[in-house]
This record gives structure tokens, sequence and C-alpha cells, in this order.
């Protein structure tokens, strides 16, 4: 019985977990032990899920009772099942982490609210991949946006308060922009349900109607992922959020609004109008590729890492829009595939960074000299996170980058390559920066001795390291998952 | 040239509606976007949004229907589901616009100013003071 | 006639607009913003949405407008001039709009009967609901059954929004009656309003009814536990205001507004949790009961409630926090 429930609870196991996290405000510990017992109940419920998917295809959940497109489906299919991994893998290694961190970075007031709002935020990630229906994807993207408006602003520093509030600007704008589209999109088609739209979008391809809808449902979701250059926002929120909020948003929400794009482009609006009548590609091929050398020689002149590794964030965001601009389906294969493994190597990289931030308050790359020595396990995560942005060989930051190299031979496009090549050698140089501080320069007199950072923060750092290593080695899985979802895509009968 | 007038009246006829409303939507964009004030910011995405509202309600409506409340003596009832979505919509609204007002509120207590401007210059500082 | 009406609330709406744009008194702009959410009740009305426009009257022109007066009090009341070009953000609103109105176009003309929105979905709601779902109110049917599952999300949105403000903004604890007896007694004596606190005394019994109202026929009228909330909140926002925060707050506790609206949710979750246990999809009321209206009926009545006990506390609580941060020494004076 609870089998064909799976995709309901899904989403409705943490949405109704935070009212409870919420009511035990006396006890942040309880609150967090219930949090992280409904990240890994999530984690269970999306492993099953990705495997009933691949035994037995499409899984469809009628919310009450009611038909698809009367009432409100979920349909869980290969593409978004492997998100719905990623998302919940990633809470249930970052939710573990968080309470040593938040310990220390959060007034005590607030923290059994941070936990409640990690909680709706994964509920509000995981509701938007896997609606059906794209009025009740706004719904679930609200809820996301509101408790990391509520997580980014619990920094300590005051610019928290700012960047939250730029970002709620921002973001709302974009949940609006969203709205507007879909009530074109009904007030074309009389439907809201995905798949409903995708039959009915074809017999419209010359209205001019449809078109500003596209125009609008791209823009908005471009600002919820940070498009160049609507990633203004981005830098910030990511650098003044405490640090398990940072490590959880870097490595999921701008994923999940990829996805969206993804499920937009490609399974509602369809390959033939997005790409030959609309001509996508052209918008995002010379954005990413700006973006990515721009953003990547930004980072390199940041002083808080955190910040560093956020522009490096709005760079990886551009590999994956070019991915999808290269209308191959190797490209897509990469794109989907750097979600997953940006997923892994942002996700250490930031958990690495909050465990320095516990040891010695901040992340300032002059306050890291030396800390080699003192944090080697740290530090050492840290540089195999590094490398896999680089994307040496054997991290999984190779293998995205070696398959997007793929789709850009097969297209001929030699350029994009010399940029892709050129982009890696600025990362190469960013990271160098903080391993020459750390490893190379001797601590600063005045700073004090410090030790390494406790296990409870080290074992998920290092889970997620060596996940880099592990699917930078053996792929297989990952790159099955992303192909056949990529396949699926092209073949127009996505969903 | 008459037919060509008469088409041009009956399509504005059919539209004016919609062009006052992006009329609308457009005002309230300009006030998030082109205001410093944070305060008049959450008052502009309010009228922003109050104006995709209305767009979703005309879309809605249909010539000579009523409210969908059955009725004995109703001949057609206006379309209820971008009622029912807007209802959601209003919500949601009120709930940003509650977060953003006190996230107002601390960055006053915290800057002891919400012009977005002098806030940016005193970040400025704090930026190369680090 | 209704097309003269409609005219003219969308001219009287533009220039509302046009003056928030212009004006630089922020209080001004608030309460221009109160009118524009009224106009746009009024035209909501005008467009057969009577459930929206009872909605946007109660929270634009209510519930908004009250707390951005009460971030008023905090930030001061003028926008400075700035010194910032406006062509940029001009420019991006002209494309935009520009775009739009291209779009019109092609757009199924306003008001026509055969448009595309209204016959694919909306057809079996509006004619298969009364007897599907056994109400005269097809909103109320399809917003708490047919697409239940957005309520509930907006139900807990409204909660999100509830743990923001409070992380934000700690309400204050009052100060409890033995530790201050002398300072109640002061209070008690120069009480500053007494014409306003008897006839806010009296009326609030009638808002409640009318709350309650509200919330038990929004399955026949226009209304429901989104509005009814509302309705209920403004009755202590109206007691908080004449009483001040310290009486308000020993009314309602903020604990126990705290466990109402996660209790809200809960009760809302659990109809969708009961209808599983029950062998049915989450939210589906059919299996509540022997026979599937009834069950229909039950299962509305029941998230109805949730969401209106959700919204009254996290407004009422919401309401309090603002008032803390905005009144920092109120009830000290007194």
């Amino acid at each position: 019985m609870i089998a064909s429930h799976l995709p309901a609870l899904q989403v409705v196991v943490p949405l109704l977990g935070a009212p409870f996290c919420f009511l035990l405000w006396r006890s942040p510990r309880l609150s967090w032990l219930l949090a992280t017992l409904i990240s890994w109940l999530t984690f269970a419920i999306s492993i099953a899920l990705l495997v009933t998917v691949n035994n037995s295809g499409t899984i469809e959940y009628a919310f009450g009772g009611w038909q698809a497109p009367w009432g409100i489906e979920y349909v869980v299919d290969q593409l978004n099942a492997f998100v719905l991994l990623i998302v919940s893998g990633i809470a249930a290694v970052v939710f573990p982490y968080s309470w040593i961190s938040v310990q220390q970075e959060v007034e005590l007031r607030q923290q059994s609210l941070f936990f409640t709002s990690m909680v709706l935020c994964l509920a509000g990630l995981l509701g938007i991949t896997i609606a059906g229906d794209a009025f009740n994807l706004f719904v679930l993207l609200e809820i996301s946006s509101l408790s990391t408006y509520t997580m980014i602003s619990m920094g300590r520093d005051r610019r928290a308060l700012t960047a939250s509030f730029q970002y709620l600007i921002m973001g709302t704008i974009g949940a609006t922009f969203i709205i507007i589209g879909v009530g074109i999109l009904f007030m074309l088609t009389g439907s809201l349900n995905m798949q409903d739209l995708a039959q009915r979008i074809p017999e419209l391809d010359q209205s001019r109607a449809l078109h500003v809808a596209f125009g609008f449902l791209i823009t908005g979701i471009g600002l919820k992922l940070a498009m160049f250059p609507l990633h203004l926002w981005l830098p910030n929120a990511y650098a003044y959020a405490p640090s398990a909020a940072s490590a959880f948003i870097a490595s999921t929400a701008t994923k999940v609004a990829v996805y969206v794009m993804v499920r937009y482009l490609f399974s509602i609006f369809g390959v033939n109008f997005s790409f030959q009548t609309i001509h996508i590609q052209w918008l995002f091929v010379p954005v990413s590729l700006f973006a990515i050398l721009f953003t990547s020689i930004v980072a390199l002149f940041q002083r808080d890492i955190k910040r560093m590794l956020a522009y490096s964030s709005v760079a990886q965001i551009g590999y994956m829009l070019l991915g999808i601009g290269l209308f191959n389906v190797t490209g897509l294969t990469a794109t989907l595939l750097h979600l997953f493994n940006h997923a892994l190597m942002k996700g250490a990289l930031f958990l690495a960074m909050g465990a320095v931030c516990y040891r010695i308050g901040n992340t300032f790359i002059d306050s890291m000299q030396g800390l080699g020595k003192q944090m080697p396990w740290t530090m050492a995560a840290f540089v195999i996170g590094g490398l896999s942005i680089v994307g040496v060989p054997l991290t999984t930051g190779f293998i995205s980058k070696w398959v997007l190299i793929q789709a850009a031979v097969e297209r001929g496009w030699w350029p994009v390559i010399i940029v892709i090549v050129v982009a890696s050698l600025i990362a190469m140089m960013y990271i160098w920066r903080v391993i020459e501080a750390v490893y190379l320069q001797s601590r600063p007199e005045n700073a004090k001795n410090v030790s390494e950072a406790p296990l409870s923060l080290l074992i998920p750092v290092w889970i997620l390291a060596l996940a880099n290593l592990y699917f930078g080695a053996n792929a297989t899985l990952s790159s099955e998952l992303a192909g056949n979802a990529a396949a699926t895509l092209f073949s127009g009968t996505g969903f | 040239m008459d037919s060509f007038f008469n088409e041009v009246i009956s399509g504005a006829l059919g539209r004016y509606n919609y062009w006052v409303v992006i009329f609308l939507m457009m005002s309230g964009f300009y006030v998030v976007i082109g205001s410093t004030n944070l305060v008049k910011k959450i008052v502009g995405l309010n009228i922003f949004q109050t104006s995709v509202f209305i767009l979703y309600i005309s879309i809605g409506k249909i010539n000579g229907g009523t409210a969908p409340i059955v009725w004995a003596n109703a001949e057609r009832y206006s379309n209820p589901l971008p009622h029912v979505l807007i209802l959601t919509a209003i919500v949601v609204g009120v709930a940003t616009t509650a977060l953003g007002l006190s996230l107002i509120m601390r960055i006053k207590h915290a800057y002891n100013t919400v012009e977005e401007d002098e806030i940016l210059a005193i970040s400025l500082e704090e930026d190369e003071d680090e | 006639m209704e097309l003269l009406v409609n005219i003219s609330l969308l001219f009287m709406l533009s220039l509302t607009v046009i003056a928030v744009v212009r004006l630089k008194s922020l209080f001004a702009i608030v309460m221009l913003f109160g009118i524009y959410s009224l106009l746009s009740a009024m035209i909501f009305i005008a467009l057969d949405a009577v459930d929206v426009a009872f909605t946007e009257a109660a929270v634009g022109a209510g519930i908004s407008t009250v707390l951005m007066l009460a971030t008023l009090v905090t930030t001061g009341r003028w926008e400075k001039k700035s010194s910032r070009s406006s062509f940029l953000p001009l420019l991006i609103v002209s494309i935009t709009g520009a775009a739009l109105v291209w779009g019109t176009l092609d757009m199924p003309e306003y008001g026509n009967p055969d448009n595309p929105a209204h016959h694919h979905v909306a057809d079996r709601y509006i004619e298969q609901s009364p007897e599907e779902i056994g109400i005269p109110n097809m909103v109320t049917s399809v917003l708490a059954s047919y697409r239940g599952f957005d309520t509930l999300g907006e139900v807990i949105v409204v909660f999100t929004a509830l743990i923001g403000v409070l992380s934000l903004l700690q309400v204050r604890t009052p100060p409890s009656v033995a530790e201050t007896p002398l300072r109640n007694e002061n209070r008690k004596l120069s009480r500053p309003y007494p014409v306003l606190q008897v006839v806010a005394l009296v009326m609030m019994p009638f808002i409640i009814l009318f709350a309650l109202y509200v919330q038990f026929h929004g399955d026949f009228g226009p209304g429901g536990g989104f509005q009814a909330g509302v309705i209920f909140a403004v009755a202590f926002i109206l007691y908080t205001l004449t009483y001040g925060l310290d009486d308000a707050l020993a009314l309602t506790p903020v604990s126990v507004l705290k466990a109402l609206a996660a209790g809200g949710v809960l009760i809302y979750g659990g109809t969708g949790v009961v209808s599983m246990l029950l062998g049915g999809n989450f939210l589906d009321y059919n299996v509540l009961s022997s026979n599937p209206v009834s069950g229909q009926h039950i299962g509305i009545i029941v998230i109805e409630l949730g969401v209106g006990i959700t919204v009254a506390s996290v407004l009422i609580c919401a309401f309090y926090a603002f008032m803390t941060r905005a009144l920092p020494d109120q009830g000290q004076k007194g």
C-alpha cells in the first residue's frame, strides 16, 4: 500500500514534518534530530522511487483522487527521479552536519526555526521537482524561496539581511514572471497540467502570445537559477548565509531550477518549439560562454572563499546552460551529469568551509593561511572538491567536462572547447590561491592555534569528497541515468 | 478601409482590458526596480502582483456570465479556475510581504537607513575595510 | 453599463498607480496601495470573482496595509531623492511591456465564451462539481477538493512566512501581572482612549461572529477558511490597537498562537493522511464517509477549519511581532 503512495510521501513527509520541528521550539536538539530523520526518510523514498521508475516506467499520482488535468498530479520519470535523488541525498548529508555548525553560527532563539526552515526548503525543492502541474510548481517554489530567505537572513553578518532582501525582491520578480507565463499558457490552452500543456502547445507554435509566455517563463526561471546576468543576488546570499544553509542551497536550489528549465524547454514547450522556432540556443551559448569566463575571473579576486565559491557556482551554471545550448543528446547528458556532479563538489567545498568557519570564525583567505597543518582532513577534502571544480581526471568534474567537450566536438564548435579549457585554467588559479595560502604559507603569528574540526562535521565533508572520487572513477551509474534521461527528453516522449 | 477600422476597433475592444492591466503591471514593476527605498520596493511588488491577479481574473471572465456559485437563474458562469489560482496567489503575496517588511525593520535597525544607495555605500566601505 | 464600470475602475487604478510612482511620501504611497487594492477588489466583483474580491479587500487593503504602516513607524515616512538614473529600469520595463502588448495581439478576445481557457478543464468544474462535491460554490469545490493540494501548499507558505517573521522579529514577552501590580494599576486608571476601547469591545464579538459565518458559509456563498482567518485576526488587531500590546498578549499568548499555527497545518495535512489510511489517495475525501458526497463535505469543512486556524494565528502573531518592533516602549509609558 505504501509503495503506491511514494510520490506523495516524498513531499508530504517533509511538508508535514516541518510543523512538528517547529513545535519542538523549546529544544533545538530535538528539532534537529527530527529534521535529520526526515531527510534520511526522504532519501530512502527517492531511492525507492528511482528503482521503481527504472523497473516499471513513469509513475503518476493523482492528489485527491482527481484525474489530471482536473486535479493536481505528481509525475516521476527518469529525469526527475534523478534530481529527487540529488536533492534528498545532499539533504541527508547536510542535515546531520548542521547541528554543530548552527550551534556556533545561529542564535539559540532561532535554531529550531532554522531547522524548520531547512525542512520546509527541502519539501519545497522536492515538490518543485516532482510536480506535474505548472501552478502547483509555483506554490512549492514559494515555500522553498521563503524558507531560503529566512535561512539566509540568519547569518551573523548584517549583510546577510540585505542579501536576503535582495534575493527576496529578485526571487519574487522571478516567481511573478513565472505566473504571468503560466497565466498566458492557461489562457491559450485551458490547462495547467504539464503533460496536457505539452500536447496542446505544438498546434499553437505560431501564436505570438505563446512566444511571450515562453519569454516570461525562461526569464523567471533564469532569475531563480541565477542565469547570467540575472545572478546578482547569488554571491551575497551564499556568502553571508549560515554555512549549513550555504552548503544545502548551493548544491540543490540552482540544480532544481536548472531541472525546471530543462522540463519547460524539452517536455512542455518541446524540442521543436524551443530550439527550432525560438532558437533558444542562440541565447544560451553566447551568454553562458561569457558567464563562464567572466564569473571565473571575478572569483579570482574574492577574499572570502565562500564568496569565491558562489561566483564559481554562477560559472558552473553557465556550463549547464551551455550543455542545453549545444542542442544534442551528449550536451544534455553533460548538463544532467553536471547537476549531479556539481552538487557533490559544491556540497563538499561549502561543507569544508563550514568546518573552517567553525574553527576560525570566518572564511577569509588570509585567515586561512597555514591551516593545512592544523586542519589536515578538512583541507584535504577541500582540495579534492577543488580539483573536481577544475576538472582533474579521476574526479567528477572531469567526467562532466569531458562529456561537454564531446558534445562540442560533435557540433564542431571549437571555440567552445577553447573557452572550457581556458575557464578550467582560471578555476585552477583560484583553487591554487587557496591551496597556496593553506599549505605553503605559515600560520600568522597572532593567529590562534586551532585543531581539526569535530567528527560530526568531518564525516559529512568526507562523504561528499569521497563521492567526488567514486563517481569520478566509476561514472557508469551517473552517466547511465543522465544519458537515459537525456535521450528520452530528445525523443520528444519526455514524461 | 472601413472593414479595417472595424477590425481595429473590435480588436481594441477585445483587448483594452489587457492593455490597461499591462500598464498597471509594468508601473508596479518599475516601482520595484526603479526606486531605492526598500518600503517602496515592497509596495511596488504588491502592485505588480495585484495587477497580475487582475490579468488572471480577466482571463476567467465570460461576457454575460455570473459568479460561479450555483444559482437558479444563471445563464452561464464565469470560469472558477482563475479565481482559485488567484486566491492562492494573494495568500502567497501577503506571506512574501510580511517577510519582506520584517527584513526591512531589521535592516533599519542594523544600518539605520532603508535607502538602497546608502546601504550600498556602507557595504562597500565594509568590504574595503576587510 | 458593465463596460463603463470596468473602464472607469481601470482608469482610477491607472491614476492611483501613477501617483504611487511619482510621490515621495511613503505614508501616502502605502495609503494609495490600500486604495489600489480596494479598487482591484471592485474590479474583481465586476469580473464575477466574488471570493477573490473578498480576499483582496481583506488582505491587500487590510492586512498588507496595516503591516506596511507598522513598518513605516520604524523606517520613517519619506523616501530620499536618489541620484541613480532611472534609464535602465525604464528601458527594462518598456521592453517587457512592449513584449506583452505584442503578445496580446494573438490572445483570445476578452470575455468571449468560446475562449480555450473556458473549455478544457473548467467545464467539468462548472457542470459536475455540484453533483461530485455537492456544494454550490464552485470556487470552494475547486480550491478545497480538485486542487486541494495547492491549498495545502498555500497554508504552508503562510506557515513558512511565520517562521521567517518570528526569526527576524522577536515578540515581546509581556510583563507578568504579579511582577508589576503598580504599573498595571496605573494603566487601568489612565487608559488613554476609553471611548475607542468600549467601541472596540462591543465590536469584537460581532467581528468574530462574522468570521465564523464566513468560515462555515464558504460552501454556499463567497468565503472560506482564508477569509475567515483574516477577519478573525482583524478582531485581535483592533483589540491590540485600542488596549495595547501587553493586554493583547495576555489574551492570546504567543506560545498558544504558535501551536495553533502548526496545528492548523496538521489538521489539513492530517485529513490527507487519514484519507490515505482509508485507502484513497492523499486528500481524497470520497473515502472519508460511506457516501462520497458527504465524504467531500466532511473533508472540506475540516480542511477549511485548518486553513482558518493557521491563517488567523499566523496573522495575529506576525502583527504582534511587527508591533513589538514598531513600538518597543509601548506599555512602559502608560
